[in-house]
């Protein structure tokens, strides 16, 4: 170094550098915190914008119009061989009955034209739920009732407004013929908007208007059912042995660095194993709610073993020492106090996994729950799909109803999750107070 | 029998052995006789030694029948399809278990008659000898073990080894489960390799599977092509765009909510932010498919600029706005961790905030926030439904941003899902691919926790 | 809470103040940390306080250059000042309070950088300098105050944390030092260090006396002994005695200062 006489700065000179380079430097620390308050914005923008989204189509999703037509129950005509049997009722009339009702409700005989149309008008699924009001009511056979049915869902576009009544007749998807029928349905005061009772209690359909959640959920209640009972025991098991019992050795080395690895492979490639081992190599079926879950659970495991670690190391060390020092074993010391101090944060984590495995669409997509399956699932070996994947069909489907309605299968899904994780951080503020 | 009444025929012996063993104690400590352990565990001793051997020959016998019933089937195909092999012996086979099943498609052949009649036979039996073995196994295990009980007998520590080696086999799951992704990756991969030489998958630039039915039936229509470039490329493009977003924006929020905000708004704010991570993937990829792709092709275009209904950008946008809770997570570890007395020394300097975190926190965090971002990319890269519904499924050697282009994910589920035909080159491939993205993603990730390892030691 | 109002003997003024305390009363949430504290700190002299621990010493220490400011649940009152400015008038900026008020905290905290930057950063960060060659001379300066200079001066751009627990301390009053501060608060800086080690530092507060306000927090009584000249004893958030280093060591006019520097509690 050079100036050897050099003593360092006065601290008089030293303080008016200091307050000289204050300005600028008050300006830079403004900056910075505005970029970081920004960046907060920004990601809770992108998070409105993702919730208003969805709410803004999926709520109106969750409602649908119906037409209320007044139906003569004519035993004769919807119970052909009289025994009430579904194969009787389903050989009956109920659709023509419709069709008459309807007529009648525009007060018309109808040509050719005015059935055709109107047939297009109320949903298919009108027989059906003709057919199961006579069911639950047969006292009723024989007099006049006026019963709620959807209408077809080009017409709830055109009542929403989407189908514009200014728009050409050959660009408009329904023909100024319906739209007349229309306004006299609304002028008799026979169009209704309510809670679509199809979205929760009707299953997969291609037509709009009947398509409902009400299969893929307990497609996916089966599956989790079946995941949490995999993935609690075992995810919990091996927590306990890497944490109470294994010895430090390379093998034990090996399964944790195995649950790490397995954290980090994408969903996808547990669907592919699925479907490698289970459907191919084993023969188990497709589209089952077994394999699903069994997929789930492997795939959820890694979460569930690192969070139930975390929650057994967090039991204090004179736990167990007051275990053993009155001469419980390894295990007692291990099932009647670590496990239970440790329950919550396991159920936290278990919860989380849960909610990730409800979530999850692709390994689902690869073990074939894919299909389209119209019966409610009863049993673990039914062929189901889950809500997830549900959405992801319907939302390839162009209907713009089914735009609606995958929103409003969204708001479901989401109420579901955001209940589990409102769940999982309730028990981890219990966890919280304890120690 | 079916398997569920065995299971449950199984549990209730396993039940009735625990209450035997659980009484004969009881009654004999009643009478004065001391045991080594306590009642319970000479009835768990004994209904677990009912239970458990039975079950695994169960579950082992009802795996391993239908491979037996499915080489023995092979005997009634008629030579030519054996010959052919491959897909023909695939369709032969779904046709005898549609048989087995109670599904006719119109008038089956005969020989598929007879071996659907055959393998029914052999399934009757199966079950029948399964159903024996099974049950008579579970009781004479039981029986054993009832016999074992005697004032002397360890019961306890018998019970207690059986669970540890449960605890034991409970984590080699880990390990069984990464040997099941790599054995079901692999031999199909090396198929594939049989057919598509490995360079011109790994160097190829061209990706055109579709063809492969049009060359088989000789009508030409060009090659086939396996050159998964293309997928890389879209897969590398999408999360860079996701990076871009979700770096910045994760990490300044990390900052800020560490070093800034007062401990109400962050404990508020990170809440919401995790929120994001918590919405199913199937939603971002609506989302995108419906609301980003459609708004960045009418801007674009507005702007004069060609772009594609699918574009890159849409997912990629999407994409990082679902990594930013992971990137923000993650860093907000990683600056915590950084030693307080750091920043003590700092600010005792005089240093401003900003000052303490870009010159001191940020530069001290820098290998956990390195670690951070890679796991974020491996995220990205394995990351399937946003694509799958968001990006399409051209696949275009490109970078721009506003082409469409398609991924590595999305490519596997298109070719998996739905019908397949066994044996193709198109079918296979989709392993090949899934091999390269478990090579990439867990390459990340093993670089991503050696950097972690070392910054943790460098604070121990 | 009971005791809290009691008087400090001795002589708590000097005749030429650096920084003066009036009243301090500071609170972390409901507790109430420092109990009307007044006392006066003078020019270029050495100051121990001294006390059991949790009597409040390193609290008092940190709200002279408003470290405890990082805290967010504690709250500060009456007044402190340095040269006649109250350092808590909300106009006050504690940037350059800082720059003149350093410290030295009880465990060595070198960046994770080189000696060089550790040294430069002070420096950098206030603009001290406005050229490479002036950066170069205060790192050398203020490593040659800290007695630094020759143990290290081969090996400026090798990290900080590289050198030992001793040298890295004197690295850490080096860094103090580059910015040209008035006063130099210690916090237990010998702390966490061997005893050859704390006979350097202690050398060093000794040289560096000529220049600089040092106040230092010590749980050694030897310590203050040799290295201060005057000592204020604190007790449970309560300043008990001030005075002369010599004074409270051989003579101490307070019972509970008697006590602990008999050794009955402490």
């Amino acid at each position: 170094m050079t100036n050897k006489a050099f003593k360092g700065l006065s601290p008089q000179e030293a303080t008016a550098r200091v307050e000289a380079s204050l300005k600028q430097r008050r300006k830079k620390e403004k900056r910075f915190r505005l970029m970081g308050l920004s960046a907060v914005v920004l990601a809770l923008t992108f998070l409105v914008i993702l919730f208003s989204g969805i709410l803004t189509k999926g709520l109106p999703g969750m409602f649908q119009h119906y037409v209320q037509l007044d139906v003569v129950l004519d035993k004769a005509r919807l119970d052909p061989q009289g025994d009430m049997s579904d194969a009787s009722l389903f050989s009956g009339d109920a659709d023509k009955i419709i069709l008459e009702a309807s007529l009648a409700s525009i007060g018309e005989e109808g040509g050719r034209k005015t059935k055709k149309t109107l047939r297009k008008m109320v949903s298919s699924g009108g027989s059906q739920r003709l057919i199961e009001f006579v069911k639950a009511n047969p006292e009723l056979m024989g007099t006049t009732q006026t019963i709620k049915f959807a209408v077809d869902d080009d017409i709830d576009s055109f009542l929403r407004g989407f189908i514009k009544r200014e728009t050409a007749e050959k660009d408009r998807r329904i023909n100024d013929f319906t739209i007349e029928i229309v306004d006299k349905w609304q002028e008799a005061g026979l169009i209704s908007y309510e809670l679509s009772d199809y979205l929760f209690f009707g299953s997969a359909s291609r037509d709009a208007e009947m398509a409902g959640i009400k299969g893929a959920l307990f497609g996916s209640l089966l599956t989790l059912a079946i995941c949490v009972s995999i993935a609690f025991p075992l995810g919990v098991a091996a927590a306990v042995y890497l944490e109470e019992i294994a010895p430090k050795n390379r093998w034990t080395e090996m399964i944790e660095i195995n649950i790490n690895n397995l954290a980090a492979v994408p969903s996808v490639v547990f669907g592919i194993m699925g479907l490698a081992i289970f459907i191919v190599t084993f023969g188990m079926p497709r589209s089952i709610p077994l394999v699903g879950g069994i997929v789930l659970a492997l795939m959820t495991l890694p979460t569930i073993i690192i969070s139930s670690r975390a929650a057994i190391r967090a039991v204090p060390p004179s736990i167990r020492d007051a275990a053993l020092g009155i001469g419980a074993s390894k295990m007692q010391t291990i099932f009647h106090h670590v496990l239970p101090l440790a329950m919550p944060g396991m159920l936290t984590g278990t919860i989380i996994g849960m909610a990730q495995a409800l979530g999850e669409t692709a390994p689902l997509l690869m073990i074939g729950m894919v299909a389209f399956i119209v019966d409610i699932p009863g049993g673990f070996t039914d062929p189901a799909t889950v809500l997830p994947v549900q959405i992801f069909m319907w939302a390839d489907f162009a209907e713009r109803m089914f735009i609606q309605k995958t929103s409003a299968a969204i708001i479901v899904l989401l109420a579901f999750l955001i209940t589990m994780n409102a769940a999982a951080i309730m028990l981890r503020k219990k966890l919280e107070r304890r120690w | 029998m079916t398997l569920s009444t065995l299971l449950i025929l199984l549990v209730a012996i396993g039940v009735a052995f625990y209450f035997a063993g659980n009484m004969t104690v009881k009654t004999a400590r009643s009478k004065g006789k001391v045991f080594h352990s306590l009642p319970n565990y000479y009835g768990l001793w004994a209904g677990s030694l009912a239970f458990f051997p039975a079950v695994v020959v169960l579950i082992l016998w009802s795996i391993i029948d239908i491979q037996l019933f499915q080489s023995w089937v092979r005997d009634f195909y008629p030579p030519e399809i054996l010959a052919a092999g491959g897909s023909q012996a695939i369709v032969a086979l779904a046709k005898v278990e549609n048989i087995v099943a109670g599904i006719r498609f119109g008038e089956p052949e005969a020989w598929v008659l007879q071996a659907g009649e055959a393998w029914i036979g052999w399934a009757a039996t199966s079950t029948m000898l399964k159903s024996a073995v099974v049950l008579g196994l579970a009781t004479v295990c039981g029986l054993i073990a009832y016999r074992q009980i005697d004032t002397d007998f360890r019961a306890r520590n018998g019970v207690e080894k059986l669970i540890s080696y449960g605890l034991i086999a409970a984590s080699t799951i880990a390990i069984l489960t990464t040997i099941g992704i790599v054995l079901s990756v692999l031999f199909e991969t090396i198929r594939f390799f049989q057919l598509v030489p490995p360079t011109d998958f790994i160097f190829g630039t061209e990706w055109n599977p579709q063809f492969e039915g049009a060359e088989r039936a000789g009508s030409g229509g060009g090659e086939a092509k396996y050159g998964m470039l293309p997928m890389f490329a879209g897969t590398l493009l999408i999360s860079a765009i996701a990076i871009i977003v979700a770096v910045p924006v994760g990490l300044a929020s990390a900052v800020y909510l560490a070093e800034y905000a007062s401990p109400k708004v962050r404990s508020t704010v990170k809440p919401l932010l995790e929120i994001l991570a918590g919405v199913p993937t199937v939603v971002y990829g609506f989302f995108a498919a419906l609301t980003v792709a459609p708004a960045i092709k009418g801007f674009g275009e507005s702007l004069g600029l060609t772009v594609a209904s699918e574009s890159a950008l849409a997912a990629g946008l999407v994409m990082g706005v679902m990594i930013i809770p992971f990137v923000s997570s993650l860093s907000d570890d990683v600056i915590n961790a950084v030693p307080q007395s750091l920043r003590d020394a700092a600010y005792g300097l005089g240093s401003t905030k900003s000052e303490t975190t870009r010159q001191v926190v940020l530069p001290a965090a820098l290998p956990g926030i390195v670690a951070a971002v890679i796991l974020a990319v491996s995220r990205a890269v394995g990351e399937t439904m946003i694509v799958v519904m968001a990006a399409g499924l051209a696949a275009n050697l490109s970078f721009n941003p506003l082409d469409a282009v398609t991924t590595v994910t999305s490519q596997i589920v298109t070719i998996l899902v739905g019908d397949q035909e066994f044996e193709s080159a198109k079918t296979l491939s989709a392993f090949a691919l899934s091999t390269m993205l478990i090579i990439l993603t867990l390459g990340l990730n093993f670089f991503a926790l050696q950097i972690v390892k070392k910054y943790r030691e460098q604070y121990d | 809470m009971e005791n809290s109002n009691i008087k400090t003997t001795g002589n708590v003024f000097v005749d030429n103040p650096r920084m003066t305390a009036r009243n301090v009363d500071v609170y972390y949430g409901d507790k109430h940390a420092i109990k009307d504290v007044t006392i006066d700190i003078g020019e270029q002299e050495v100051i121990a306080f001294i006390g059991p621990s949790g009597c409040g010493k390193s609290t008092f220490l940190r709200t002279l250059n408003r470290m405890n400011d990082t805290i967010d649940i504690c709250r500060v009152e009456g007044t402190i000042s340095l040269d006649g400015e109250d350092i808590y008038a909300p106009s006050v900026d504690v940037v350059p309070l800082r720059a003149r008020v350093g410290m030295v905290f009880q465990k060595p905290n070198p960046f994770p950088k080189s000696i060089y930057d550790n040294i430069a950063y002070g420096p950098r960060i206030h603009g001290l300098t406005k050229s490479k060659s002036e950066l170069d001379d205060i790192v050398e300066s203020a490593l040659e105050k800290a007695g630094l200079w020759n143990e290290v001066k081969d090996r400026l751009d090798q990290p900080g944390t590289g050198l030992s627990g001793g040298q890295q301390q004197r690295l850490c009053i080096a860094r103090a030092i580059a910015v040209s501060p008035e006063v130099i608060l210690m916090d237990e800086p010998c702390s966490a260090l061997d005893p050859i080690a704390t006979a350097k530092v202690e050398e060093l507060i000794e040289e560096l006396k000529s220049q600089y306000t040092i106040v230092i927090v010590t749980h050694s009584m030897q310590q203050a002994a040799r290295v201060s000249d005057r000592t204020a004893y604190f007790h449970l958030g309560d300043l008990i005695e001030v005075g002369n280093t010599e004074q409270i060591f051989t003579n101490p006019s307070h019972q509970l200062t008697q006590d602990y520097i008999t050794g009955r509690f402490g």
